[in-house]
């Protein structure tokens, strides 16, 4: 009896000990200067600039992973294929490298004696260090990942009959694909568009080593408050505030989508096969 | 000449599916147990299944031959199908779901199934009955040269169910139209159906009305898959023209049947009588043991001697005063003891 009550505390208490540890250092950034100035700082010229390129390039980024991504993740969510698996590897192996070696990477890649420099050079488009287009290349980089690898889930997760149903009432693939299949798995690829929304928000690192930080053009908010650190430190936090805001927004818009889903009782279907097969 | 006519192969997981079926105008059923290949029949027809060889014709049309190269797609394909748990696209209301493939005739589909009401609910909201009405409607939009019904009563509860049939029945003869439903279940298909193919480990077995696969099973499969009780003997010819059966589990039994070695003998319910004393009757076979299970179903009573299940009316059960355990004798006669070639393969399944 005295033993479990021991474990019960145990087992409490490291929860105290891990929420307060991953809280803290957001509240602080709060605290360490008034709300007043914490907001007044945003409008420095510094944090503008921030601001303005990381929607800028963010915007356009998301919309490419969003236009190519589908139909890649739908491809792959449907179609039986050899090396399909290894498709889907490959789609996640961006999650795992470390972001300076992506910068690396696509610096050898695209920048301009890399790999397909010269190339692009060609199409009138300059990647090198120091454009958005590289800001763009490397949070569409980082971030389509998360947007391929839920959008492929939610695509796989469909009830396979209602896509076959579709075709037999005359709907050939195109019709079926925006008929059924992408307002049937929207909230699923609202979810993923979050989470890779999130991740191209606070791109640091393969923006850093690819795009360079220089304000007004390639200097997103991560990179700003970076640079910002060592020269006016209450900026920086401000900064920092702002992305804790955006963040947790995201997270929550994540966390509430499915429920919605649950809640709007129109459209589940109870007596849907589950769709894994 | 015959509405739809097949006549394919194609490799599944554990076996092959191989047939050939052609149908007129008229409800044909297959069935057999579940995993025989019913559904792929379907899928073939309406092109979500691709065999390895053969035709598929449907009226005047090809829409599948493997030496012509020919495949149709599904959208280009008449054929509706009603998929089990009739696959209704939730994001849409009622008249959406009919509309989706409609010619322009969904309105006149909603009254004709008695849907126009629910016109603007969503497929969540309906009863498994709306359901099947919806997706007969959304199938029959397209005017369709074929009807597919893959288990179209599966998804209801055993109460809505027998009135379905009944309803669904109607509505096929009403339709004109080449129906091929599968379903596992032999009581549904013998009320739907016209006729009734079996199928079992991907090849059909017998063909036949609903009352001819009872009259005749053409082996253990059929018999039993119709309801019969199946027994494994070894049989030689006998005295009087009949057949006697050495049962594998003791005793002998006569059959007008002709077969000499191992057989399966198939006895319908309805044809065996329980008594207590030896009847009088002209029945040949008697089985005595112990009652091992006693089942009343509203009028009717089943009762289990030693493997062999026999159904008298719930009256005579009673005014015998049958019991479990109680020693009776189950008696059937030699005609309507049926010889059959053991299934090809133990597809009891």
């Amino acid at each position: 009896m005295r033993r479990r009550r021991l474990f019960d505390l145990a087992i409490a208490g490291a929860t105290v000990l891990a929420l307060t540890f991953l809280l803290l250092p957001l509240v602080a950034i709060f605290l360490r200067v008034p709300l007043g100035k914490l907001v007044s700082q945003l409008w420095s010229d510094v944090a503008v600039d921030a601001l303005v390129v990381t929607l800028e390039t963010n915007a356009i980024a998301q919309a490419l992973i969003l236009l190519v991504g589908t139909p890649t993740a739908y491809f792959i969510a449907t179609r039986r294929f050899r090396g399909r698996a290894l498709a889907i590897t490959l789609v996640e192996l961006p999650l795992v490298l470390p972001p300076a070696v992506a910068g690396l990477a696509l610096l050898a890649a695209f920048g301009r004696l890399g790999l397909l420099g010269s190339t692009f050079d060609v199409l009138g488009i300059t990647v090198s260090t120091g454009t958005k287009t590289a800001v763009i290349l490397a949070v569409a980089y980082v971030a389509s990942p998360f947007y391929i690898r839920g959008a492929i889930a939610s695509f796989e997760s469909l009830d396979k009959p209602l896509l076959d149903a579709s075709r037999t009432l005359g709907a050939g693939p195109a019709r079926t694909f925006f008929r059924i299949a992408l307002p049937l798995a929207a909230k699923g690829l609202g979810a993923a568009a979050a989470l890779s929304f999130a991740r191209g928000i606070g791109e640091f690192g393969a923006t850093i080593m690819f795009a360079g930080s220089l304000q007004g053009v390639t200097q997103t908010l991560s990179l700003a408050i970076y640079a910002q650190f060592d020269l006016d430190f209450d900026v920086a936090l401000s900064l920092g505030a702002l992305l804790v805001v955006v963040c947790a927004a995201i997270l929550f818009t994540v966390k509430l989508l499915p429920a919605w889903t649950r809640s709007s009782s129109t459209s589940v279907y109870p007596f849907a096969p589950s769709g894994s097969s | 000449m015959d509405a739809l006519e097949l006549d394919f192969g194609l490799p599944l997981r554990s076996f092959r599916l191989e047939l050939a079926l052609a149908l007129g105008r008229e409800t044909f059923a297959l069935v057999g147990p579940s995993g025989a290949g019913k559904t792929t029949v379907l899928r073939a027809v309406a092109g979500l299944a691709k065999p390895e060889h053969g035709r598929i014709r449907l009226g005047g049309e090809v829409l599948f031959d493997s030496a012509a190269g020919i495949d149709v797609p599904p959208e280009d394909r008449r054929v509706g199908f009603v998929f089990q748990d009739y696959a209704l696209f939730p994001h849409m209301t009622v008249a959406q779901n009919v509309a989706y493939g409609a010619r322009g005739r969904a309105a006149e589909l909603l009254e004709r199934f008695r849907i126009a009401h629910l016109a603007g609910a969503r497929p969540g909201e309906l009863s498994g009955g709306e359901r099947q009405r919806v997706g007969l409607a959304r199938a029959l939009a397209r005017e369709p040269g074929v009807l597919l019904l893959d288990e179209p009563l599966s998804a209801l509860d055993p109460h809505t169910r027998a009135a379905l049939r009944l309803e669904l029945r109607e509505l096929l003869d009403e339709l004109d139209l080449p129906v091929l439903l599968v379903t596992h279940d032999f009581h549904d298909a013998a009320v739907l159906a016209d006729r009734v193919a079996a199928l079992a480990d991907g090849t059909v077995r017998q063909v036949g009305t609903p009352s001819e696969l009872i009259a005749a099973p053409a082996d253990a499969f059929v018999a039993s898959f119709t309801g019969a009780n199946v027994l494994a003997g070894v049989a030689r010819s006998g005295a009087g023209g009949l057949t006697e059966v050495a049962l594998a589990g003791g005793g002998v039994v006569y059959s007008v049947d002709e077969a000499v070695g191992d057989v399966e003998v198939a006895v319908y319910p309805w044809d065996v009588s329980i008594s207590r004393e030896p009847p009088d009757d002209s029945a040949l076979n008697h089985v005595r043991g112990p009652i091992t299970s006693l089942v009343v179903l509203g009028n009717r009573a089943r009762v289990q001697v030693r493997g062999l299940v026999g159904e008298v009316t719930a009256a005579s059960a009673e005014r015998l005063g049958l019991r479990e355990d109680e020693v009776v004798m189950a008696s059937f006669k030699a005609a309507a003891t049926r010889l059959v070639e053991r299934a090809p393969t133990t597809s009891g399944r």
